[in-house]
């Protein structure tokens, strides 16, 4: 790991300051992206500053709507009743990532920022990654993709958004609050995210001194029910192969409301509108979920390593809106 | 408790790349001057001898570093010994009491609960903290809030059984 300075901010816009003042610099959180890719030495900032102290911590219900500060852990926000009652879905997703010690670590702020898991954007002796270095080549794309992304993405990068907890946010229409320098800015999740294949190196709207200071996420009604579903090499500790996040308002055999996002596919995590329009108004039932499975994926663009996502994020999916639904026929 | 905010002040700053950082392990005070890029894990183990504490895959993977921070399990290789500043930490060296082993530890011995024990410091930290979450419910429940440690030995229906028998059998300080 190459030397750096620390510095432990303690407010939120000196802290914006000191991002401001350094090009270079990162700030740290939770640490387990930040620190596990300087350790490999992808990341070498010349100077950290250290933002858990910051006043970012609480998670608060104002009407219909959940704060949630950057710094919450994921373990706070999936211990929260609230969430328990009105957000299964992003509780699932909390609880299905990585392992309680990380997730005591890990914020929600960072959770969104995550990087790749990409093993050749993690080796540095990978000489062909655009992400890491544009115009060098894709080593994935001839190499050994698995953990890749399929939708966004194109022979330039098809490196995967690993979040679990993302693809629950964005299908529930979430909003990042931003602190800048001089100003703050509201972004919706869905307006976040950069593809690889729009940019293999910028992965979302974020400035270099900028803040996420915290996540809204507004409640869905209280008749929605919801779940998340990851599939995964192991039962447990393992990033999805294919996930989906559903969120139902079903009315007399009838599908009111209907939220989709996919995860293990996307550049960025992925909101299957697609699949939501053939849902709503549709009568609940396999046939229609089969449908809606149908009409995903279908910009998917695959290497060798990554075709068997295409069936298997459809069959994750109709498998999901079953569960949610309660129907299995 | 120390005061965080004078944490800032200049001359905690001996060069640009060291850092006087005081931890507090144990329940004992320790006053270090450490390079910024020291992990609470090498810290532990290099400075304070506190060897209990494993390296394994040294970044985020397989749990044998897991320590207690302000009573909540993490990993000590993930985070940085400036981080800890002000934290309560502790390590499987704090969970002996006066009275002997932590009954984790005493189940862990009686179940043979490891092999090579390498990871087992790990394991038993995270144990006692699954059962302060309230975790341990079922052997299913077990092995899902365990499995952020990893055991090459392949000891996991022993040390299921471990962490069963405490928290099924109890005892009056099962849940320290
Ligand atoms: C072994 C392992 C398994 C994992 N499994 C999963 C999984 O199954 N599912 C899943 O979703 N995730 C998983 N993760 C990823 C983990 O959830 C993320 O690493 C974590 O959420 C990042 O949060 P952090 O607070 O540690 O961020 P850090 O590592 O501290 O920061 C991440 C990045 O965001 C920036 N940053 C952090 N906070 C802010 C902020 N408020 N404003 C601006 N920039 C900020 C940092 O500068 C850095 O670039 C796993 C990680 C590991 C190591
Ligand atoms: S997929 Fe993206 S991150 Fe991975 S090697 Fe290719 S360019 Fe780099
Ligand atoms: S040594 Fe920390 S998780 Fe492996
Ligand atoms: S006992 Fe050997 S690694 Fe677990």
């Amino acid at each position: 790991m190459r030397t750096f300075d620390y510095v432990r901010a303690t407010d939120t816009q000196e802290a914006v300051r000191l991002l401001a003042d350094d090009p270079a610099a990162s700030c740290l959180a939770g640490g387990t992206t930040q620190l596990d890719l300087m350790k490999d030495g992808i990341l070498e900032p010349p100077r950290l500053i250290d933002i858990t102290r910051l006043p970012l911590h609480g998670i608060e219900r104002r009407g219909e709507s959940l704060h949630v500060g950057a710094l919450a852990t994921m373990e706070e926000l999936a211990a929260e009743p609230i969430v328990a009652e009105r957000l299964p879905v992003v509780r699932e997703s909390l609880l299905l990532g990585a392992s309680v010690q990380l997730r005591n670590m890990a914020t929600i702020g960072g959770n969104l920022l995550q990087r790749t898991r990409c093993r050749y954007f993690r080796d540095p002796g990978v000489a062909e990654c655009n992400k890491r270095s544009p115009g060098s080549g894709c080593a994935a794309v001839m190499g050994a993709a698995r953990m890749h992304a399929v939708l966004g993405v194109s022979e330039r990068c098809i490196a995967l958004h690993a979040s679990d907890l993302a693809v629950a946010l964005v299908s529930l229409d979430a909003l990042v609050h931003i602190q800048g320098p001089t100003q703050r800015r509201t972004v919706p999740l869905t307006e976040f995210y950069i593809t690889a294949a729009e940019s293999p190196e910028h992965e979302n709207v974020l400035d270099h001194a900028e803040l996420i200071t915290e996540v809204e996420i507004p409640l869905p009604p209280p008749t929605a029910r919801s779940g998340y579903l990851k599939v995964r090499d192991r039962v447990s500790y393992e990033f999805a192969l294919t996930s989906a996040a559903v969120l139902l308002v079903i009315d007399g055999g009838t599908i009111r409301q209907a939220r989709v996002g996919l995860g293990g596919v996307g550049s960025k995590p992925w909101r299957a509108y697609e699949a939501e329009h053939v849902l709503t108004g549709a009568p609940v039932t396999t046939a229609t979920f089969l449908d809606a499975a149908e009409a995903t994926m279908r910009d998917a663009w695959t290497v060798p390593g990554t075709e068997f996502k295409v069936p298997l994020a459809r069959r994750t999916l109709v498998r999901e809106l079953q569960t949610v639904a309660g129907v299995t026929s | 408790m120390r005061d965080v905010a004078s944490e800032r002040d200049v001359d905690s700053r001996s060069t640009v790349n060291e850092r006087v950082v005081t931890l507090d392990v144990n329940g004992r005070t320790y006053t270090l001057r450490l390079d910024t890029r020291v992990t609470l894990l090498d810290a532990l183990r290099d400075r304070l001898g506190l060897v209990g504490t494993k390296k394994g895959c040294d970044q985020g993977a397989c749990g044998a570093c897991t320590v207690h921070l302000d009573g909540r399990r993490v990993l000590s290789c993930l985070t940085l010994a400036a981080q800890a500043e002000g934290r309560e930490i502790t390590t499987i060296e704090g969970l002996t009491g006066a009275d002997g082993p932590h009954p984790v530890q005493r189940a862990f011995m009686e179940h043979d609960g490891f092999q090579c024990g390498f990871c087992t410091p790990g394991q038993i930290m995270s144990a006692v903290a699954l059962m302060a979450e309230g975790r341990a419910g079922s052997d299913e429940e077990i092995r899902e809030y365990m499995s952020g440690n990893i055991c090459r030995c392949g000891a996991y229906p022993n040390i299921v059984a471990a962490i069963r028998a405490v928290a099924s059998g109890g005892g009056h300080d099962a849940h320290l």
